[in-house]
């Protein structure tokens, strides 16, 4: 659907974006150009401190780009924050451990001014779209890793944003719940209709997920290559035993390949750092 | 209750011990003949534990309300907080109860205040380290969480940073009750009013009634524990998300 759609307004638009931390400093990003239309799945591919989560924070505006332009939803990325245009998940579920798994995940709709009832309602509906029904008492040290990241998503989506960013959300699971967080994935995401960028390092789960294929070179951060992935929807456990599944992760890896991608041996957390230190965060 | 036990096997020994060996009074006397002169001079004693013990309170309100506030400001304000908080952890290694004495002359011998503020200075720099420890020690992500929801810095502090914080709060509040009853304490030994818990003791010694010394002893160490079991108290109340297990 990537191909149709691309002529409607894209939620996310990158001309020539750059970053480079500090000045003199690495240069994370450069001159990245990528149209993201709707109801997309696109995933970032590339290796550790390829500027993949860099990206996906320059279009969240958690970082300025030190050139280029990022228009969300047809206005600057500043706006689209303010305006919470998009829902954000991390590799680590950031539930709030004084809160209950219900008010976790009605945090966003709390600042947004909604009512106790309306809020209650939502988190119901939200809590069953993740299959968590029965859970919202429960505290998140009480839950599995997975089903906080579930906890995570449902949160994100909980205001209905048009954009929801992942940043390696199931990284730190094990292989089987990430694939079956996979599958719930894309079932939400056809579900929500919403667009999803989603931050990966692995070629399986980029293709397994997405109607497209970003793939990054190693600093400075280039887009090497887009790989359409054009495997049916839905999606099921049998789509990894597909022969074009296969044919689909040889062009992802030879575009990695080909863009240095197995090359360069990253301190992996350089970006991490230098993220932190930009935001202030620490 | 293997705990009782252990109590109850430390008061035989004590009474038993110093019964049987003929301990001399002025070392350690029985148990039994302590709280004897306990309860027979108990109004006395009420009302020297309760004097002390409000100087110790008034100190530890005055020591961690300051420690709180300026960790959240040193917390907001980071550059200030790394330029001063090297001397703040300096400060804290200061014996601070050796100013006892010049504090009597600041504020007056008799005057609680001069106790209030030993206790207070006691409180305050752990309480500031340990509360500016926790307000910083939040995930960049949470951070992160919160700007894509468009927060600024005032509702992050008060929806992630204080909450994350609060751990390390009680667990310095909990020592803030020890200081303040030791500020307190010592601080009547350099001299202070005749009502004071900490003259009582001293003057009792001075004069080898040491029945009453002990008796004086004994109710610090109620009210220290009761003290610091308020706190323990407060804290169980507030942090009741807190996982089981996890509170020290």
């Amino acid at each position: 659907m990537s191909g149709m759609e691309t002529s409607r307004q894209a939620v996310v638009k990158l001309e020539r974006v750059t970053k480079q931390f500090g000045k003199a400093g690495v240069v994370a990003l450069e001159d990245v150009d990528l149209d993201i239309g709707p109801g997309e799945f696109v995933s970032l591919i590339g290796p550790s401190g390829c500027g993949k989560s860099t990206l996906l924070r320059v279009v969240g505006d958690l970082i300025q780009p030190t050139g280029g332009a990022v228009e969300v939803n047809g206005k600057s990325a500043h706006q689209a924050r303010v305006d919470r245009d998009y829902g954000i998940v991390f590799q680590d579920a950031v539930l709030f451990e004084w809160r209950t798994v219900a008010r976790n995940i009605g945090l966003p709709l709390e600042l947004a001014g909604w009512s106790r009832e309306r809020r209650r309602e939502r988190v119901q509906e939200m809590l069953e779209l993740v299959e968590l029904s029965g859970f919202e008492g429960h505290h998140p040290w009480q839950l599995s890793g997975g089903m906080q990241q579930r906890v995570s998503i449902a949160r994100a989506l909980s205001f209905e944003p048009a954009l929801l960013l992942m940043d390696e959300p199931f990284g730190a699971l094990d292989e089987m719940t990430r694939e079956r967080l996979n599958l719930e994935l894309l079932r939400i995401w056809a579900a929500s209709g919403s667009t999803v960028v989603f931050v990966t390092h692995s070629i399986s789960e980029a293709v397994f997920l997405s109607t497209r294929v970003v793939v990054m070179s190693p600093r400075p951060g280039r887009i090497t290559g887009i790989v359409d992935v054009d495997l049916p929807q839905p999606r099921t456990f049998r789509t990894r035993e597909e022969p074009r599944f296969a044919e689909l992760i040889r062009d992802v890896r030879r575009t990695l390949r080909q863009g240095g991608g197995f090359e360069a041996e990253e301190d992996d957390h350089l970006e991490e750092r230098l993220i932190a230190a930009e935001e202030g965060t620490t | 209750m293997p705990a009782l036990a252990v109590f109850l096997l430390g008061i035989a020994v004590w009474e038993g011990y110093t019964r049987g060996a003929d301990v001399e009074s002025f070392l350690l006397p029985p148990l039994s003949e302590i709280l004897q002169t306990l309860w027979e001079d108990r109004a006395t004693f009420v009302s020297a534990g309760w004097f002390t013990f409000k100087e110790a309170v008034g100190g530890f309100l005055i020591g961690s309300t300051a420690g709180i506030l300026v960790a959240l400001l040193l917390a907001r304000w980071r550059g200030l907080g790394r330029a001063i908080m090297p001397y703040a952890i300096a400060a804290n290694a200061i014996p601070i109860i050796a100013f006892a004495p010049i504090t009597n002359n600041w504020f007056g011998l008799l005057n609680p205040l001069s106790k209030m503020v030993i206790a207070a200075v006691l409180c305050f720099f752990p309480v500031l380290v340990n509360t500016l420890r926790g307000l910083t020690s939040v995930r960049p992500s949470s951070i992160e969480l919160m700007r894509s929801y468009a927060c600024g810095e005032l509702e992050i502090f008060r929806r992630v940073r204080i909450p994350t914080a609060l751990p390390f709060i009680f667990s310095a509040l909990k020592i803030a009750t020890v200081l303040a009853m030791i500020g307190a304490i010592v601080g009547d030994y350099f001299g202070g009013s005749q009502e004071a818990l900490g003259i009582l003791i001293r003057r009792s010694a001075g004069i080898f009634a040491f029945q009453e010394a002990w008796a004086a002893i004994v109710v610090a160490s109620v009210l220290g524990i009761a003290f610091y079991g308020a706190v323990a108290l407060a804290e169980r109340v507030t942090m009741r998300w807190y996982p089981a297990g996890r509170v020290e």
